[in-house]
């Protein structure tokens, strides 16, 4: 095992990991302001994907698709908010699971209606195609690493937001008193909105970025929620902070557990019994993270309250 | 209201645990069709809602397709979604059974759906045709009288695929497949039949969409080729982020992951590669040509592997009607054994475990207009059976 191996496999994990946050962030900032659990946040992962994928395919342009995919997803979580969401900010958790897992099955079976149950194309443009090299000899996806920037930027923007603007304040405030933001004339209803549609746009947007380098398809989105829960989970529920480090660690647990854990174990024993060992591990690992991380920290890493 | 700030992190667990007991079953709807009744009445279980159902729908056209052009109208089919879950799959095949009362079950694509099913099924003395899954259990041990798989044993297109490694002068090949019962039963028909050293063996995880570690470990193996079993979504994802990546070495697979229904997905980055197949829609033969012609016109889209494995099955059912009525059962076994209908991929027949004897060829992806598609460039394995018919005791 080299060096430059080891490094490409953490500019994996960080690959992976800020674009759990993309999705992740959306998610924490739902349940940390309204107190919402949103299954239906990959659906609009999904919304995300299937519109950059239509617009890639209508105007061959993927700058045009990412910003479909903005656009979609969060004009879809404007319209599910109004309609349905903003129901359930009073009713009980299971209440909010019950109807969110129902959103997924209209999302599923609309997206399936309008686009066919066969996976659609997607593809990275041109210029963001093929490898660079970079320091030490490593050799890179032009595209992941674009990933990451972008990943890292959204993250920046993001905390700016959060910190310095007016919207970030009665983000935050809303977050720790509902009633008393709302007694002191800020449009509670509006700030809502916002939000939900603040977390789908960055879904959608993580979606149409993922699906141009893996397949665009019914139900994507669920799996990634799952990875999403663990990380809001392991950061704390409600923090920024909290989910961007949560990002990053199960990334990079996830990748750099999959490639050491075969290694590690094909010390002890013959190559083929260490690889299906240390596989069936790694797929735990973020898991065992996540009970680790909750032992010590029974709310997670940055709970805010 | 003291203990409100402690109210939402205990609720949580409950809710999150139900959250993801309602994900894993995430997928839906079932879609149902019929015909009038007489003859015989088949029930197909298959997938046709959820990420696998591009397999299931078009196992349904090809089947659907042979039996309306067999004219007949005293063949009933019931159709349900198992939507890709093993209870769901029992569910249907004891209503299809008990209440539906069918002569013969077939439709599942997914083995370890098979699994739940098939036993329990055969048991019961009804028939179970496989138009698509064929795990080693029921090939070997586990093999039945009432059990006949159309489609291939799991292993033998990972072996063709070793075969055509070790004929292409690889000898040393970086192997990966899923960690589920086919993936390993995947790598061990590849390593049946390759005769080189191997670089690397990985196994992924199974749904796994992100093959950036595993891609850097290839790179750094000093392999001379890859091939891997990554059926369905997972494919698409490995052979983009594969081609993306510039390792650029020859690449072998089966058939699954180079499926019509998929490659349109997948695009240019699937360009060149070998996989190999029971079937392709350039077989020369007259049953291929009109299969494949009549598929076009009645669907518009072109068929796939799994929709030739659907017709084919469709047509051993209704060869075995012709001869035999169904509620005889030792005629119309000795009927279906007899495998006398015009296979789509050529010369057929039944091994003594049931599962085909048959040519399996490689093909290579290539474009045709503005589709992508496959074209046959070789045979790998002639007259193959498979490797569990000492096993079983028929």
């Amino acid at each position: 095992m080299s060096l430059v191996l080891f490094i490409e496999q953490v500019l994996n994990g960080l690959q992976f990991g800020v674009m759990l946050f993309l999705m992740a962030a959306g998610l924490t900032l739902v349940f940390g302001v309204m107190g919402l659990i949103n299954l239906a946040h990959g659906s609009l992962y999904m919304v995300g994907a299937f519109a950059a994928a239509a617009t890639a395919a209508a105007t061959g342009s993927f700058v045009l698709a990412l910003i479909a995919s903005l656009v979609f997803a969060a004009f879809a979580g404007v319209l599910i908010e109004v309609l349905v969401i903003r129901r359930l900010y009073e009713r009980d958790h299971l209440d909010q699971v019950l109807a969110t897992f129902a959103l997924i099955l209209i999302f599923s079976e609309g997206t399936r209606w309008l686009f066919g149950s066969f996976p659609l194309f997607l593809d990275k443009p041109d210029w963001l195609s093929g490898t660079v090299g970079l320091p030490f000899g490593i050799v890179y996806s032009r595209y992941r690493l674009a990933m990451i920037l972008v990943g890292l930027a959204v993250a920046v923007g993001l905390f700016w937001m959060i910190a310095k603007t007016r919207i970030g304040i009665r983000i935050r405030a809303g977050e720790n008193d509902r009633e008393m933001i709302a007694a002191l004339g800020v449009n509670i209803s509006l700030l809502h909105t916002f939000v939900f549609a603040l977390g789908a746009a960055l879904a959608g947007f993580a979606g149409a970025l993922i699906g141009a380098i893996q397949s665009v398809q019914v139900g994507m989105g669920e799996p990634v929620l799952i990875l999403a829960f663990v990380v809001i989970v392991i950061g704390g529920i409600g923090s920024i902070k909290g989910a961007f480090v949560g990002a990053l660690l199960v990334g990079l647990t996830d990748t750099l557990g999959r490639f050491l854990l075969p290694v590690l174990f094909r010390l002890a024993m013959e190559p083929s019994a260490a690889n299906a060992v240390g596989a069936s591990l790694a797929s735990m690992s973020i898991y065992l993270l996540m009970a680790g991380v909750l032992l010590f920290r029974p709310r997670g890493l940055f709970a805010s309250q | 209201m003291t203990f409100k700030p402690f109210a939402k992190p205990f609720a949580l667990p409950a809710s999150l645990a139900a959250s993801l007991a309602l994900l894993a079953s995430a997928g839906l709807g079932p879609i149902a069709g019929q015909a009038q009744a007489a003859g015989v009445k088949v029930g197909m279980i298959t997938t046709l809602s959820g990420g696998g159902a591009g397999l299931g729908i078009d196992v349904r056209d090809g089947f659907m397709l042979a039996i309306k052009q067999s004219g007949r109208n005293d063949v009933e089919v019931v159709i349900e979604d198992d939507q890709r879950k093993p209870d769901v799959a029992v569910q249907l095949s004891d209503k299809m059974i008990q209440s539906e009362k069918v002569d013969v079950l077939t439709g599942i694509i997914w083995s370890n759906l098979a699994m739940a099913v098939v036993p329990g099924a055969v048991a019961q003395g009804k028939f179970y045709l496989s138009p698509n899954a064929g795990p080693s259990p029921l090939a070997g041990k586990g093999c039945h009288a009432n059990y006949f798989n159309v489609a291939w044993q799991n292993d033998n297109l990972h072996e063709a695929a070793g075969a055509y490694a070790s004929g292409a002068g690889h000898k040393n090949a970086f192997i990966l497949a899923p960690n589920y019962p086919a993936g390993t039963d995947a790598l061990a028909g590849f390593k049946r039949m390759y005769e080189g050293e191997l670089a690397g063996e990985i196994y992924t995880k199974l749904g796994q969409t992100d093959y950036a570690s595993e891609i850097a470990q290839i790179r750094a193996s000093g392999a001379d080729s890859v091939f891997f079993f990554l059926p369905g979504g997972m494919g698409i994802s490995f052979l983009k982020q594969y081609a993306d990546s510039g390792v650029g070495l020859p690449v072998v697979g089966p058939a699954f992951s180079f499926d019509q229904g998929i490659l349109q997905a997948v695009g240019a980055a699937a360009l060149g590669v070998k996989n190999t197949s029971q079937w392709s829609k350039d077989l020369d033969s007259a049953a291929n040509k009109a299969f494949v012609d009549s598929f076009q016109a009645e669907y518009g889209r072109l068929p796939s592997l799994y929709a030739s494995q659907g017709f084919d099955t469709a047509n051993l059912l209704l060869s075995a009607l012709a001869k035999a009525d169904v509620s005889d059962a030792d005629a119309f076994r000795a009927a279906l054994e007899a495998a006398d209908f015009a296979s789509t991929r050529g010369d057929f027949a039944f091994a003594s475990n049931h599962h085909p004897i048959q040519d399996i060829y490689v093909r290579e992806v290539v474009k045709e207009g503005d589709v992508f598609t496959n074209k046959i460039i070789g045979l790998a394995l002639e007259d193959r059976s498979n490797a569990y018919v000492d096993d079983c005791s028929m």
